[in-house]
C-alpha cells in the first residue's frame, strides 16, 4: 500500500461514510463517495476505485444488484457492509461476484486487512507455486501439503479443498463457490459434503479442530483461510 | 385413430389414481377356490418373511381353524387381542379394529374378509373394517374364498348347490394391490381332507360328499383360475395403456343396465357385471321409475332398490330418473352416455299378456335403433306377489265407496233424463260419472265404475227392464264400446293426473332447490346457512333434519336442526363422524353403521367433507328422493365452504399485514440502531489505532459499542423467534464447526479460560438451523463468561441422548440459587438481581432455540461446584451419504 489507493464508499449513511472518511488515513487513500446506488455505479466507471465498499441497504437499487452490475464490466473488489441477520443477503451479493464481506458494526483493523487481502488478489501477482500461512505450507506445483515440515498425507477432495481456499486466501469463499470448485456444478446444494471435508481437513491441519486458527468458519456464508 | 394416445381425462384418472394408491394402505388377497387350500398358511408365511426382514406385522385376526401347521406359524408374531362383543348374552370375539388403528403397524394380517361381523360393531361388514384399515394407511393381507365374491355368488350357487350369504363387492378385490391365488390341485385337496388337515376326523365325509365333491373342486378351481387371468390381463391393459401401446388400445365400452321392479333385477345386475369385468366395460345402472310403478306392490319397489344398492357396490354408476315413457327414458340415457350396448332383464310371461300389453323389452328392441340389445330371461316366472293395495287399504275403500255412489247418482240423473232423450245420450251422462271417478281414484276404482255403469245401463234402461238380459243383440256392441270407452277414459284422465302431479312435484322441488340457492347466497353466516338448509329440507322430505358442520378439529357440532329435538346421542355422532371422515353416506336405510336412527349425507365441496346433514324419517327415502338430497347437501356444502374461505383470507390477510408491520419495524430498528453503533465503534477503533494517551478511553468506548451491539442483537433475535418468523431453516451442519464457530465468537470474553470440548468422533452432521444453534450456544458461552469467576474452566459436552442431540455447557462458578433454574430462562431475568448485564434475554434465547427445533433447554448445579446448562434439540443425525474417495 505504498502508492495512493482510491477505495469507493456506496452508503446511503452520511454518518457511515463521514467516519470512514476520517478513519481511512488521507496519505494511503483517495475516497470516492456514493449515496446510492447509480451514483455508485457511476463512480465505479468514471473513479477507476482499487477497492468498492458496499452498503446493502441502498435506497434506490438493491446491493446485489449494484455487484452484478458492476462485474458485468469490472473486476473491481468490492467488500460489502452488512448486519448480522442478513446471512442470505450477504451470501447473495458474494455469489453475484462480490469478493468479501464485514460485519456492522466493524472495527477499523479488521476493515483495514479485508481491504489489503481484497488489493493483493486483484493486483495479480504472479501466484507463487507455495503457499504458506502458520505453520502450514502448500506446494501446489507438487501438490504437496507439509504441517510443521511434516507431510500431511491428503485425499484428493480434501486437498482440492484446500487448494480452493489458497486460491481465495484470505477471503471468504461461500458454500455453493467451493462445492463448485472441487465437485462440480451439479453438487452445490451438497453442503454436507463440505461440512465432512472440512472437518477432515480440519483434524489434518489444526492443533485444535474445535477451535481452528486457520480454516475458520463464516458463520451461514462460508469458510475462510486465515493468512495473517 | 380416435384412441392412437390416452386422453387427458384416462391420464388424469390414473394419476389419481395412482396418488389414492400412495396415500393407502396396500392390500394383498391371497384367493382360494375353497376352504383348505392353504391361504390363511401363505399369509403367515409372507407375514414371516415380512417380519424377518424387520418389518412391523401384527395378526389382527387368523383364524386356524386349530391346524396345526398353522397354529405353529402363530408363534412369534405379535397378536392383537380381540373384542368381546356382547350380543344377547352371549360373548362373541371379534377383530378390534379401533385396536388396530391405535396400534397402527405397518402389515396386519385380517383372515377371512368376508367375515361378518358380530351385530354391533362398527361395520357391518369386515371388508369395510379392512377398508377403514387401508385408508388410515395400513396394508393388510387377508384370505377369500372364490365363492364369497358378489357377481359370482349365483353361479356357485347353481354349481354346488350351497347358496353363500357373506359376500363382498368384486371392486373390493379389482381394487387390490396383490392378488395371489392359492391353487392345488382337486385330488390335493381332497387328500389333505381325509388326513384331517382341514376339518376334525369326524365331519370329513360328509364334507366329501358334499361340498367336496370332485365335480365341485373343479369348477371352483376354474373360476378361481379364470378370475385370476382376467386380472393379469387387465394389467396388461393397464400396462399397455401406460405404455401407450397404439394397436390394441381398446375403446371404453359403456353399457346400460336396465334395473326393472322384479325379482330378476339383482339377477340382471349381477350377469352384468360379470360382463363388464370381462370386457372392462364402463356400466351404468339405470332405474327409471314410471306412473306404472304407482300400483305396484312396495315389495318390487323394495327389489329395485335393492338391484341399485347392488349395482353400487359392484362398483357401478347408478342413474335413477322418472317418466311416462321408460324405453325412452332409458334409450335417451344410453345416448346421451354414448352407451355401445343395453343390458336389459326379461321376465317370462303368458304369451297373451305380451300381445296384448305389449312388453318393454320389445319396445326397446325397436327403438333402440343401432344400440345392441342383451336380453337375460328368467328361469321361471315366479308366483307374482297379489297385488296389495298401493294406497293404504282406508283409501281404497273410500274410493271404491265413491265409485258405487258416482253410480247410484248418475243413475238416478238417467232415470229422470230417460222419458226425454234418447237412450244413446244416457251413455254420455254415464261416461261422465266414470271420468269423474278416474280423475279422483286409481285404476282399479275407475274400473269398477267402468263396469257398474255397464251393468246399471243395463238393467235400469236397456229392454227388457229390470233384468240384465237383452233382447236386441245390438246393444252387447253398445256394452263392449261403453266399457272400452270407459276404461280408455279412466286411463287417460289417470295419466294426466299422474303427470299433473309429478310435475307439480318437480315444479316444488326445483323451486325449492332454487329458494335454497337463493337464500344460501344471501347469506353470510354459517350457523344461518345451516338453518335454512334445515328448513328447506324438513320442508321438503318431511322427518327430523339435523345440520351437523365441522370445526376447525374436525369436530362435529350441530349447527341448526329442523326439529325441537335431533338426538344426540353417542351412536348417532359415531356416525356423523364416520360420515364426515369418509365422505360416504350412513346410517339408517344404508350398509355402513345401519343401527343409527337417521341417515347421514356427508356435505361434499371442493376441498372436502364440511360436515354432514341427517335426516330421521319412518319412512326410507326412494332413490329420486335421496337424488335430491345429495344434490341439496353439495349446495350446502359449497355455501359452507364458501363462508370457510370467506373467513380464511380475511385471516390470511390480516396475518400477512401484521407480518409486513414487523419486518418493517424490525428492518428500521435493526438499522437505526445499527448504523450509530458502526459509526461509534468505528472511529473508536480508529482513536485506538492512534498514537496518544486517550488510547485507554478509546478502548473503553469501543469494547462497550461491542457489548450494546450484542444486546440489540439478542433483543433482535428474540423478536424474531417470538413472532415466529425465523422458522429454522434447516441444513446439515457439522457439531464441531458449530461448537468451534461460537469460540471463535466468544474469543474475547473467553479470554484465557481453559475450554475443554467433547464431542464424539462417530457424531459429525446434524440437521439444524446453523444461525440459531451458533446463536444459542455463543449466549450459553456469554452466560458462562458472565457470571464465573476469571480463569475458571468451561466444558463443553455433546452427546446423544436417544434420538436427541444434547450440548452441555458447565462451568466453575458459584452455581445456581435454589429454585432459580427455571426462571433465568425467563425474559428479562437477572440472575442475583445484577442489573449491568443486559436485558436478561440471553437464556432465553437459548430456550427458544431449541422449542425451535422441537427440544428444550434447562440448567442444573453441577457435582463439585458450579453450573450445567444443557440445550437438547430434536435433530437428525442421518446425513445422506458422502461418497468416500
Amino acid at each position: 500500500m505504498k502508492a495512493e489507493t482510491t477505495i469507493l464508499i456506496i452508503d446511503d449513511e452520511t454518518a457511515i461514510r463521514r467516519f470512514l472518511r476520517a478513519s481511512l488515513d488521507e496519505s494511503e487513500f483517495r475516497l470516492l463517495e456514493a449515496a446510492d446506488g447509480r451514483e455508485g455505479l457511476r463512480l465505479t466507471a468514471t473513479g477507476k476505485p482499487d477497492v468498492v465498499l458496499l452498503d446493502l441497504g441502498l435506497p434506490d437499487i438493491d446491493g446485489t444488484r449494484v455487484a452484478i452490475e458492476i462485474r458485468e464490466w469490472s473486476e473491481v473488489p468490492i467488500i460489502v457492509l452488512s448486519a448480522r441477520e442478513h446471512e442470505q443477503d450477504k451470501v447473495k451479493a458474494l455469489d453475484a461476484g462480490a469478493d468479501d464481506y464485514i460485519t456492522k458494526p466493524f472495527g477499523m483493523a479488521e476493515l483495514l486487512a479485508r481491504i489489503r487481502v481484497a488489493l493483493r488478489h486483484s493486483k495479480k501477482s504472479p501466484s507463487e507455486p507455495i503457499f504458506r500461512a502458520g505453520d502450514l505450507e502448500v506446494d501446489l506445483a507438487a501438490h504437496v501439503v507439509r504441517r510443521a515440515g511434516e507431510e500431511v498425507h491428503l485425499t484428493r477432495n480434501e486437498y482440492g479443498l484446500l487448494a480452493a481456499l489458497v486460491k481465495y486466501a484470505g477471503k471468504v469463499v461461500t458454500h455453493r463457490q467451493l462445492l463448485t470448485e472441487v465437485w462440480g456444478g451439479a453438487y452445490a446444494d451438497e453442503s454436507h459434503y463440505l461440512r465432512v471435508y472440512m472437518g477432515q481437513l480440519r483434524h489434518k491441519l489444526e492443533a485444535d479442530p474445535t477451535r481452528p486458527k486457520l480454516l475458520t468458519t463464516e458463520p451461514g456464508v462460508g469458510y475462510r483461510l486465515k493468512t495473517e | 385413430m380416435r384412441h392412437e394416445r390416452p386422453d387427458p381425462d384416462e391420464l388424469l384418472k390414473r394419476v389419481q389414481g395412482d396418488e389414492e394408491k400412495s396415500a393407502r394402505g396396500r392390500l394383498k388377497v391371497f384367493l382360494g377356490a375353497s376352504a383348505g387350500v392353504g391361504k390363511t398358511y401363505a399369509m403367515l408365511s409372507e407375514a414371516h418373511e415380512q417380519k424377518d426382514r424387520g418389518v412391523d406385522v401384527i395378526c389382527g385376526y387368523v383364524e386356524t381353524h386349530r391346524r396345526k401347521e398353522t397354529e405353529a406359524l402363530l408363534q412369534n408374531l405379535e397378536i392383537l387381542p380381540l373384542k368381546e362383543i356382547d350380543h344377547r348374552g352371549v360373548k362373541l370375539r371379534e377383530f378390534d379394529l379401533d385396536g388396530a388403528l391405535a396400534r397402527h403397524p405397518e402389515f396386519i394380517l385380517v383372515d377371512e374378509l368376508a367375515h361378518t361381523n358380530a351385530p354391533g360393531s362398527r361395520h357391518p361388514k369386515r371388508y369395510q373394517d379392512v377398508e377403514e384399515l387401508l385408508q388410515a394407511g395400513i396394508n393388510v393381507y387377508t384370505t377369500l374364498n372364490i365363492q364369497h365374491l358378489e357377481s359370482l355368488n349365483d353361479v356357485v350357487g347353481q354349481i354346488t348347490g350351497v347358496v353363500v350369504r357373506e359376500t363382498i363387492p368384486d371392486s373390493i378385490v379389482e381394487r387390490a394391490d396383490d392378488l395371489e391365488l392359492i391353487d392345488i390341485p382337486p385330488e390335493a385337496l381332497q387328500q389333505r381332507l381325509r388326513e384331517g388337515k382341514v376339518y376334525q376326523p369326524d365331519r370329513v365325509d360328509k364334507a366329501l360328499e358334499g361340498f367336496f365333491r370332485k365335480g365341485n373342486l373343479i369348477a371352483l378351481r376354474e373360476l378361481s383360475l379364470r378370475r385370476m387371468a382376467d386380472r393379469v390381463d387387465a394389467q396388461m391393459q393397464t400396462y399397455r395403456s401406460e405404455a401407450s401401446i397404439k394397436e390394441l388400445w381398446p375403446t371404453k365400452e359403456r353399457v346400460v343396465v336396465c334395473i326393472a321392479p322384479n325379482d330378476l333385477a339383482t339377477r340382471v345386475v349381477r350377469t352384468a357385471a360379470r360382463m363388464g369385468a370381462a370386457t372392462h366395460a364402463e356400466m351404468i345402472a339405470v332405474y327409471v321409475e314410471s306412473d306404472r310403478q304407482t300400483h305396484r306392490p312396495p315389495e318390487e319397489q323394495r327389489q329395485a332398490q335393492e338391484a341399485l344398492r347392488l349395482a353400487e357396490r359392484l362398483g357401478m354408476e347408478t342413474v335413477a330418473s322418472s317418466g311416462h315413457d321408460i324405453v325412452g327414458e332409458i334409450v335417451r340415457i344410453a345416448r346421451e352416455r354414448n352407451a355401445t350396448r343395453i343390458v336389459v332383464g326379461k321376465p317370462i310371461k303368458a304369451r297373451w299378456r305380451e300381445i296384448l300389453f305389449g312388453s318393454v323389452v320389445d319396445e326397446l328392441v325397436r327403438r333402440s335403433k343401432e344400440l345392441d340389445v342383451l336380453v337375460i330371461t328368467a328361469e321361471a316366472e315366479k308366483e307374482r306377489p297379489a297385488r296389495t293395495a298401493s294406497a293404504t287399504p282406508r283409501k281404497k275403500t273410500r274410493g271404491f265407496a265413491e265409485a258405487v255412489a258416482v253410480n247410484v247418482v248418475t243413475t238416478g240423473l238417467c232415470y229422470f233424463l230417460a222419458p226425454h232423450v234418447s237412450i244413446a245420450n244416457l251413455i254420455m251422462v254415464y261416461l261422465v260419472g266414470v271420468a269423474f271417478v278416474a280423475t279422483r281414484n286409481g285404476l282399479e276404482e275407475s274400473a269398477l265404475a267402468s263396469i257398474l255403469s255397464v251393468a246399471a245401463f243395463d238393467f235400469f234402461f236397456v229392454p227388457p227392464l229390470y233384468t240384465f238380459a237383452v233382447r236386441d243383440t245390438q246393444y252387447l256392441l253398445t256394452f263392449v264400446i261403453m266399457l272400452s270407452v270407459a276404461l280408455l277414459i279412466s286411463g287417460l284422465a289417470l295419466r294426466l293426473r299422474y303427470e299433473v302431479l309429478s310435475s307439480r312435484e318437480r315444479e316444488r322441488r326445483s323451486a325449492v332447490l332454487y329458494a335454497l340457492s337463493r337464500d344460501l347466497a344471501k347469506t353470510r353466516s354459517r350457523r344461518e346457512i345451516a338453518a335454512i338448509a334445515a328448513r328447506e329440507v324438513g320442508n321438503l322430505f318431511g322427518g327430523e333434519v339435523a345440520v351437523l358442520v365441522a370445526d376447525d378439529s374436525r369436530q362435529l357440532e350441530v349447527l341448526a336442526r329442523s326439529a325441537s329435538h335431533f338426538e344426540e346421542s353417542p351412536t348417532e355422532q359415531i356416525v356423523a363422524k364416520w360420515v364426515l371422515d369418509k365422505a360416504e353416506k350412513a346410517g339408517a336405510g344404508t350398509d355402513t353403521l345401519p343401527n343409527a336412527t337417521a341417515l347421514y349425507f356427508p356435505l361434499r365441496a371442493a376441498r372436502g367433507t364440511v360436515g354432514a346433514i341427517g335426516i330421521k324419517d319412518d319412512k326410507a327415502l326412494d332413490a329420486q328422493q335421496v337424488n335430491l338430497l345429495e344434490t341439496f347437501a353439495n349446495s350446502l356444502a359449497l355455501a359452507i365452504e364458501r363462508t370457510q374461505l370467506a373467513k380464511e383470507s380475511h385471516t390470511a390477510r390480516l396475518a400477512a399485514e401484521a407480518e409486513r408491520m414487523r419486518n418493517i419495524l424490525l428492518n428500521s430498528v435493526s438499522h437505526d440502531l445499527r448504523t450509530p453503533l458502526t459509526v461509534i465503534g468505528g472511529a473508536a477503533s480508529t482513536l485506538m489505532m492512534r498514537e496518544g494517551n486517550s488510547e485507554e478511553l478509546a478502548k473503553t468506548i469501543f469494547e462497550e459499542t461491542e457489548r450494546m451491539n450484542r444486546h440489540v442483537q439478542n433483543l433482535l433475535d428474540m423478536t424474531r423467534l417470538e413472532a415466529r418468523t425465523i422458522n429454522p431453516n434447516l441444513g446439515w451442519s457439522s457439531i464441531e464447526e458449530l461448537v468451534g464457530s461460537a469460540l471463535a465468537q466468544t474469543d474475547k470474553l473467553l479470554e484465557d479460560r481453559k475450554i475443554q470440548t467433547f464431542i464424539p468422533p462417530a457424531m459429525q452432521l446434524i440437521l439444524v438451523d446453523e444461525m440459531l444453534v451458533e446463536k444459542a450456544l455463543v449466549n450459553l458461552l456469554e452466560n458462562a463468561a458472565r457470571h464465573t469467576g476469571p480463569k475458571t474452566p468451561i466444558d463443553i459436552r455433546v452427546s446423544r441422548p436417544s434420538d436427541r442431540v444434547r450440548i452441555e455447557v458447565s462451568d466453575r462458578g458459584p452455581g445456581l440459587a435454589p429454585g432459580e433454574e427455571e426462571k433465568i430462562f425467563d425474559k428479562f431475568y437477572q440472575a442475583g438481581g445484577k442489573a449491568d448485564s443486559g436485558f436478561g434475554l440471553g437464556l432465553a434465547i437459548v430456550r427458544s432455540v431449541a422449542e425451535a427445533h422441537g427440544g428444550r433447554a434447562w440448567a442444573e448445579n453441577r457435582a463439585g461446584g458450579g453450573a450445567s446448562f444443557y440445550l437438547e434439540l430434536a435433530a437428525s443425525t442421518e446425513a445422506p451419504e458422502v461418497p468416500f474417495e
